[in-house]
């Protein structure tokens, strides 16, 4: 449960960041400024208060049936929270491909669209991999406070196991163990995709 | 407007709840932030160490409470320790029992493996020409770190302790889940009541002019901390 959450925000972020990146570089100021502002909005908010406010608000603006529950809320939260932080790790990617490659492109007769799909998104993802490994630890752990909303994933189990054993202390501490786990194991993933990145740059 | 002027409302009817929540996010922020700068400063210097074992422990340290959420070592201290007969009778028992040490005891613990990562950065940043030039002016390991090293590193690392301060707020949040009542717990009592969900905005609010805050003070302290610097 704690992985599919992690994954389903991790998916909306990515797509959240990458359109927050566009709006931050967008040449004009009507869509720049307040894609700005929002997002260093969302930053400066705790991420558990912006999930009580998506799972509470949901409720009080959807109504009761339509609303999306622990899970829908849960993703949507800490999907938003990853986006808005993606974003500045996409726009400092973006930043970094050098105009050289963007020109050239233009020079091999690339359309815009040519030239974002095969050499801007490629090379900026590969500046940003290392941030977004970050940030994916950062989520990882973030998915404990759904439990809080009632979801069960690791932590709201280690919750009730504790509540009716009354032994609160190993179920706290394997649930650490299991996010350690989750941490330890996607550095090697990460590594991977970063060297997959980086397979067209000579050293 | 109108959405606007029922928030005002909100904060008017309900002034000296959210007052006492700010105070005592403020009141965790501080305390937590000035215990975890006491603790990382030994960890980021046995993180240096040339001592095998120092640098092993430091890093062991960093690596599990950077790995874990906080929300569970919350948990952890706060309801994971008092299943032991042992600290129930044991001295620190009024101090375990009550929400507000525990909080304060995770959130220092965990913001100190942060901070000293940090501090490591920033010490491995000072420029090698300034420990020779202490060494040569005859100061001792010591006096070298006292009076060189760490000041140094400290002014490197201000914009990362910066960070470091703005994600400590957002986690003391998460005290409102051990009954505290901080910023969020005000809000969260509030929103229980009014079934609305204004009262969290008001708080998100108050949590981004508090960030920014943060951010401000931050800036003005590197430029003091800074100025003797040529640019």
């Amino acid at each position: 449960m704690t992985l599919e959450l992690a994954f389903g925000a991790l998916a909306l972020g990515l797509v959240l960041g990458l359109l927050g990146a566009a709006g931050k570089l967008s040449p004009h100021a009507w869509v720049r400024a307040p894609v700005t502002g929002l997002l260093n909005l969302l930053r400066g908010v705790p991420e558990f208060l912006i999930l009580l406010i998506v799972y509470f608000g949901a409720s009080a603006w959807l109504g009761d049936d339509l609303a999306p529950g622990p899970f829908g809320a849960g993703v949507f939260a800490l999907g938003i929270v990853f986006g808005a932080y993606s974003s500045e790790t996409f726009r400092g990617g973006f930043l970094a491909v050098p105009p050289g490659q963007i020109e050239a492109a233009r020079a091999f007769g690339l359309g815009p669209r040519q030239t974002f799909f095969l050499v801007r998104l490629p090379q900026a993802w590969r500046f940003a991999l290392p941030g977004i490994g970050n940030l994916w630890q950062g989520l990882v752990k973030d998915t404990s406070l759904v439990s809080v909303v009632g979801l069960e994933e690791i932590l709201r189990k280690a919750n009730i196991a504790a509540e009716v054993t009354k032994h609160p202390f190993p179920f706290y501490l394997a649930a650490m163990v299991l996010y350690l786990a989750i941490v330890t194991l996607s550095n090697p993933a990460f590594a991977w995709l970063e060297r997959r990145a980086a397979r067209g740059v000579r050293r | 407007m109108s959405f606007l002027s029922d928030l005002w409302d909100l904060v008017s009817e309900n002034q000296v709840a959210f007052e006492r929540g700010i105070w005592l996010t403020l009141q965790l922020l501080l305390l937590s932030a000035v215990i975890a700068f006491v603790l990382a400063v030994p960890l980021a210097l046995m993180r240096v160490s040339r001592s095998r074992g120092l640098s092993r422990f430091a890093y062991a340290y960093t690596y599990l409470f950077r790995g874990t959420p906080v929300l569970t070592q919350l948990f952890l201290i706060y309801y994971g320790l008092s299943q032991f007969d042992a600290v129930r009778h044991s001295v620190l028992w009024p101090i375990l029992r009550d929400p507000f040490p525990c909080a304060l005891i995770a959130l220092s613990l965990n913001m100190a493996a942060y901070v000293a990562e940090v501090l490591r950065g920033g010490i491995e940043g000072v420029p090698a020409g300034e420990k020779e030039a202490g060494l040569a002016a005859g100061l001792n390991p010591f006096q070298l770190y006292r009076l060189v090293i760490l000041p140094r590193a400290i002014r490197i690392a201000l914009p990362a302790l910066s960070n470091e301060m703005i994600v400590q707020m957002k986690s003391t949040a998460l005290v409102s889940t051990i009954t505290l009542l901080d910023l969020t717990g005000v809000a969260r009592r509030i929103e229980a009541r009014t079934y609305s969900t204004d009262a969290l905005f008001v708080a998100g609010i108050i949590y981004v002019i508090l960030t920014w805050a943060i951010g401000r003070g931050f800036r003005l302290a590197e430029w003091r901390l800074n100025r003797h610097l040529a640019r």
